[in-house]
């Protein structure tokens, strides 16, 4: 029996950085606002005390604050004629579960996607012709330009204290910073953190290599800040437990820290943990969504009526809640027609490993977006033409973690256990660090989501299909970037180094990165896109689809910054113009 | 002059009452309802997660436990059968509507510096509540305590009569300001030391308490254990925010500045400050040489556990992580608050201007006794700090 509740203005699907900026901004303008979130409630203090915090096996090998693959996961292949199975423990990325989703254990780098990003497609063609493209990338403009949403990403900067250095303010490059980045209104809110001792012989290198190496931007804050919202947080300890954790000192920017205060003061917001979305009720293309209805932990049914539905899931329950909604055309591989599922794309890392005889890097000092980048061989800013292939990487050394359990550096040609190996393990431990290549990921054809046709979740539902492999314009794209990264490494003149480089096919067991991105995207063309550039849904005008979701196509950069962005101009359409006039924004 | 005559006077006075009636009205209410603030009469009466007022809420004591009263005006179960002049006498002088006492808890022996008129609008306002019907239970209390009219030895003993305001001596915002603390604002029901009968001791009055086990740190003028080194403006800032002279208002003063320090006029907090400010200083205590192993371990501990939070220094973060160099809660002569927040955490005053309301975590769990003792001996004698080491035997509570 569903009990139909009290109607409320907006009911908001899942509570990490993109429902907590939405409920901020729509309960601020007085909508009464319900946020309702699948995981449990986190408070900073009773959750993450610094007492309990630094719990690597809990947090880090048995991802306590990641979805438990029973209760929520997607069946995996490589390509179209194989069958998928699914996930039972995660790897190569790792979806998160309860209040303040994501934003509680990331690891806080907080990038803005650079202007030629916005248009790839355009710059692309406009600068190496319509054949560069192989037939089989569907990458796309977003439809919203850079200029469009620097407010926002200033506004996002501001309520987190990021720490960092402009590279770019107004037009004018400044020293220091990322001469390669975006016109910025102006600074950072704090100053960058303070560099260990590897990202700075990084830094060296990369200067001798003729580079910019700047240091990145950070919501692991340097110093303490009071947010425009009057919420103070404090400075970073560098203790090394960003990734995978939440903050026990209040220095990392997550929903926690920078809004729940705020939203915890307005009678006309409440957060429902504990319940889950089973699916939007809505009229057909062309109406309104009606409402959502959820299941408690005691499985009983609710319908919530609202005039207002906010996706704000991760991006593969987005995508896998339009589906199970009948919401949008599903997007079919061999037609080539259809958008929802279409433009799924991830991640595409390298990295190499550096040991040294007479240098202690004291990796336990960490954070987790401590370090220097060099962004010289990213993006649009160099020529494409005789290389073959689009996009490029950040190149970076950051201090993320010494934690004991799962970092053993040791130099290849190590036994892979026993007295050696324990030997390797003491002396390299202090002395070995590793440099990341942070690449751009291309949609492709037959990289998309769909609906699994034999697994189901506990509620019957079928699972979200995953079908992904690497593009081999991505792996030309990586190993160019790769030998870069050695070459930078080399300079940092190691007793040895080791490079890891990427290849197909792509595995989903080891850890990569947790920037599932697409299947939901932006756009201006109902043909290829799922929301308008207000991340409105084309077909119901008062469903919005919030996330990266909605990116078209994966930059090199964390995606962040750009999902915080996109969610508060989002915000601002609908609620000073979409409440005046609600229908169509685009 | 005719009869007429001065019948139309009063019939036109009396038309012209009945005008101003309604706006009368409204200030009486107004008035009362602030009033109602100052003497932060929610932090009792209003239940939490209740309604306004319904009472009902449980009053630890040192002597058991005290219901507080429903203050709405249903009939049956609050003020609704009550004439005013009853209201005032409780409210004054701590008598029931029927004669006999009210215990203590109940802090009518400030509140008796509220006029009759004030009483009545304190009244008004109450009046102006949707009544709840919620019968309240009077006290918890053991034999001979619950027997009530044993109070009025207690009243003879404590309920005395407290100096008369205005003195002529001092400035208007002086007495404004000790009308509040030492009336409404009942400050030293928690910050003057009590006696074995739970009366205040007059001579020690606001030179700090403890209650519920907290310690209300002294108001005077002492530099490590009271406001010695307080501007006046940083304690109005505290009453208003919870938040100054890099302290945060945590357990109870928590609840007084978000139900009645944030919630009065700055002119009042600012009152109240200059006040404060008059009281002069003791003589100062001697401060015995800590033991030096306690406080090589509580350095090492506090490394590890308290620095990354409140600084190497002890520095703390403004309006996050409090200051505990030169802290008078870190300093006072009994350490029952620090023990009690390293043991089971807090969490600090939230309010419109500081929203944060950050919160110490419990570490109970992680540090026994002799460490936590050791821990409060290093931060109570550090960064120029001076106060008694505390045993393990202190922590135990």
């Amino acid at each position: 029996m569903t009990i139909r509740l009290k109607p409320v203005d907006a009911v908001i699907i899942g509570f990490g950085w993109s429902g907590a900026l939405l409920a901020e901004a729509l309960s601020a303008a007085g909508l009464s606002v319900l946020a309702l979130e699948r995981g449990k409630f986190h408070d900073t203090a009773e959750n993450f005390p610094p007492s309990r915090a630094p719990d690597e096996l809990r947090y880090a090998v048995r991802h306590d604050l990641v979805v438990k693959p029973a209760e929520n996961t997607l069946t995996f292949r490589n390509r179209v004629d194989q069958t998928a199975l699914p996930v039972r423990a995660w790897g190569s990325f790792l979806p998160a579960s309860g209040a303040g989703g994501g934003g509680v254990h990331w690891n806080g780098q907080t990038w803005r996607f650079r202007p030629s990003d916005f248009v790839l497609k355009t710059t692309i063609i406009e600068r190496y012709g319509k054949n560069f493209l192989a037939p089989d990338l569907t990458i796309e403009d977003w439809g919203v330009t850079y200029a469009e949403l620097e407010p926002y990403y200033d506004r996002f900067e501001y309520l987190c204290g990021i720490s960092g250095k402009a590279g770019n303010l107004g037009g004018k490059i400044q020293p220091g910073g990322n001469p390669f980045e975006g016109a910025r209104s102006r600074d950072y809110p704090t100053p960058p953190l303070t560099m260990p001792y590897a990202p700075a012989l990084f830094a060296d290198a990369a200067r001798e290599c003729g580079y910019h190496p700047f240091p990145q931007p950070a919501a692991n804050l340097s110093q303490a800040y009071t947010n425009p919202l009057g919420v103070t947080l404090g400075a970073c300890s560098y203790c090394g437990f960003c990734e995978r954790f939440g903050c026990g000192n209040y220095a990392k920017a997550s929903p926690q820290t920078t809004v729940m205060p705020i939203l915890r003061r307005r009678p006309n917001f409440s957060l429902r943990t504990e319940c889950l979305v089973l699916a939007i009720t809505h009229d057909g293309k062309g109406g309104k969504a009606r409402g959502v209805t959820y299941t408690d932990e005691s499985g009983q049914v609710f319908f919530q009526p609202a005039e207002i539905v906010l996706l704000c899931a991760y991006t593969f329950e987005n995508i896998r809640l339009l589906l199970l909604s009948g919401i949008g055309t599903p997007y079919d591989p061999g037609s080539g027609r259809g958008v929802v599922g279409r433009n799924y794309s991830y991640q595409t890392t390298s990295s190499v490993q550096l040991g040294f005889a007479d240098k202690r890097l004291n990796p336990f000092i960490g954070a987790g977006a401590l370090g220097m980048v060099v962004d010289d061989w990213n993006g649009e800013h160099y020529d494409h033409g005789p290389l073959g292939f689009i996009g490029g990487a950040y190149l970076a050394a950051l201090a993320i973690n010494g934690r004991p359990i799962l970092n053993h550096p040791v130099p290849p040609g190590t036994p892979r256990w026993g007295a050696g190996w324990k030997r390797a393990v003491a002396k390299s431990y202090l002395r070995t660090t590793r440099l990341l290549a942070s690449g751009s990921s291309l949609s492709h054809r037959g990289a998309y989501c769909d609906l699994d046709p034999t697994y189901r979740d506990r509620f019957g539902r079928p699972l979200l299909r995953l079908t992904f492999d690497f593009h081999p314009n991505d792996l030309r794209m990586s190993d160019f970037v790769t030998a870069r990264l050695a070459k930078i490494a080399r300079m940092m003149r190691p007793d040895w180094l080791a490079v890891e480089k990427r290849e197909a096919p792509y595995s989903i067991v080891p850890y990569q990165s947790t920037h599932n991105v697409g299947g939901a995207v932006i756009g201006g063309d109902p043909a290829t896109s799922v929301v308008n550039p207000y991340l409105q849904s084309w077909d119901l005008d008062n469903l919005f689809i919030i996330g990266a979701s909605a990116f078209p196509q994966n930059p090199s950069y964390n995606p962040t910054g750009t999902v915080a962005a996109l969610a508060l101009r989002a915000a601002e359409a609908i609620i000073h113009r979409y409440l005046r006039a609600p229908g169509p924004l685009a | 002059m005719n009869a007429a005559r001065m019948k139309g006077a009063w019939l036109a006075a009396f038309f012209l009452l009945c005008a101003a009636c309604p706006a009368q009205a409204e200030d009486r209410v107004r008035q009362g309802a602030y009033l109602v603030v100052l003497g932060d009469c929610a932090a009792c009466h209003t239940p939490p997660g209740g309604a306004a007022f319904s009472g009902g809420k449980r009053i630890p004591t040192p002597f058991g436990a005290v219901i507080a009263p429903n203050l709405t005006p249903d009939r049956e179960t609050g003020l609704g059968g009550w004439s005013d002049d009853e209201f005032a006498r409780a409210l004054r002088l701590g008598r029931r509507r029927d004669g006999s006492f009210l215990y203590p808890a109940h802090p009518y022996p400030y509140f008796v510096r509220f006029t009759l008129a004030e009483a009545s609008a304190i009244r008004a306002y109450l009046a102006t509540l949707p009544p709840v019907h919620q019968p309240v239970r009077g006290a918890d209390l053991p034999f001979p305590l619950d027997l009530r009219f044993l109070l009025l030895f207690w009243d003879a003993l404590y309920a005395t009569p407290a100096p008369p305001l205005p003195d002529p001596d001092h400035d208007a915002l002086w007495n404004r300001g000790a009308f509040i603390v030492t009336g409404p604002g009942h400050c030293g029901a928690c910050h003057t030391a009590k006696t074995l009968l739970g009366g205040d001791v007059a001579a020690r009055a606001l030179q700090g308490g403890v209650v519920a086990g907290w310690v209300a740190p002294a108001l005077d003028g002492d530099r490590r254990t009271g406001l010695g080194d307080w501007s006046e403006a940083e304690i109005a800032r505290f009453l208003a925010t919870g938040s100054a002279h890099g302290q945060l208002a945590s357990g109870p003063m928590a609840e007084v500045v978000e139900m009645s320090g944030a919630r009065m006029s700055e002119a009042d907090r600012t009152a109240i400050a200059h006040y404060l400010k008059s009281l002069p200083a003791p003589p100062p205590a001697p401060s015995p040489q800590p033991p030096a192993a306690a406080m090589a371990a509580g350095e090492g501990l506090y490394r590890l556990r308290c620095a990354p939070c409140h600084g190497a220094n002890g520095k703390g973060t403004p309006g996050l992580f409090p200051r505990l160099a030169g802290s008078a809660i870190v300093q006072a002569a009994k350490p029952e608050t620090i023990l009690r927040v390293i043991r089971a955490g807090a969490r600090a005053a939230a309010t419109e201007a500081t929203p944060t309301g950050a919160a110490m975590p419990a570490f109970a769990a992680r540090l026994d006794d002799a460490e936590i003792a050791a821990i409060a001996t290093y931060i109570r004698n550090s960064w120029g700090n001076a106060a008694p080491a505390v045993s393990a035997r202190d922590v135990t509570p």
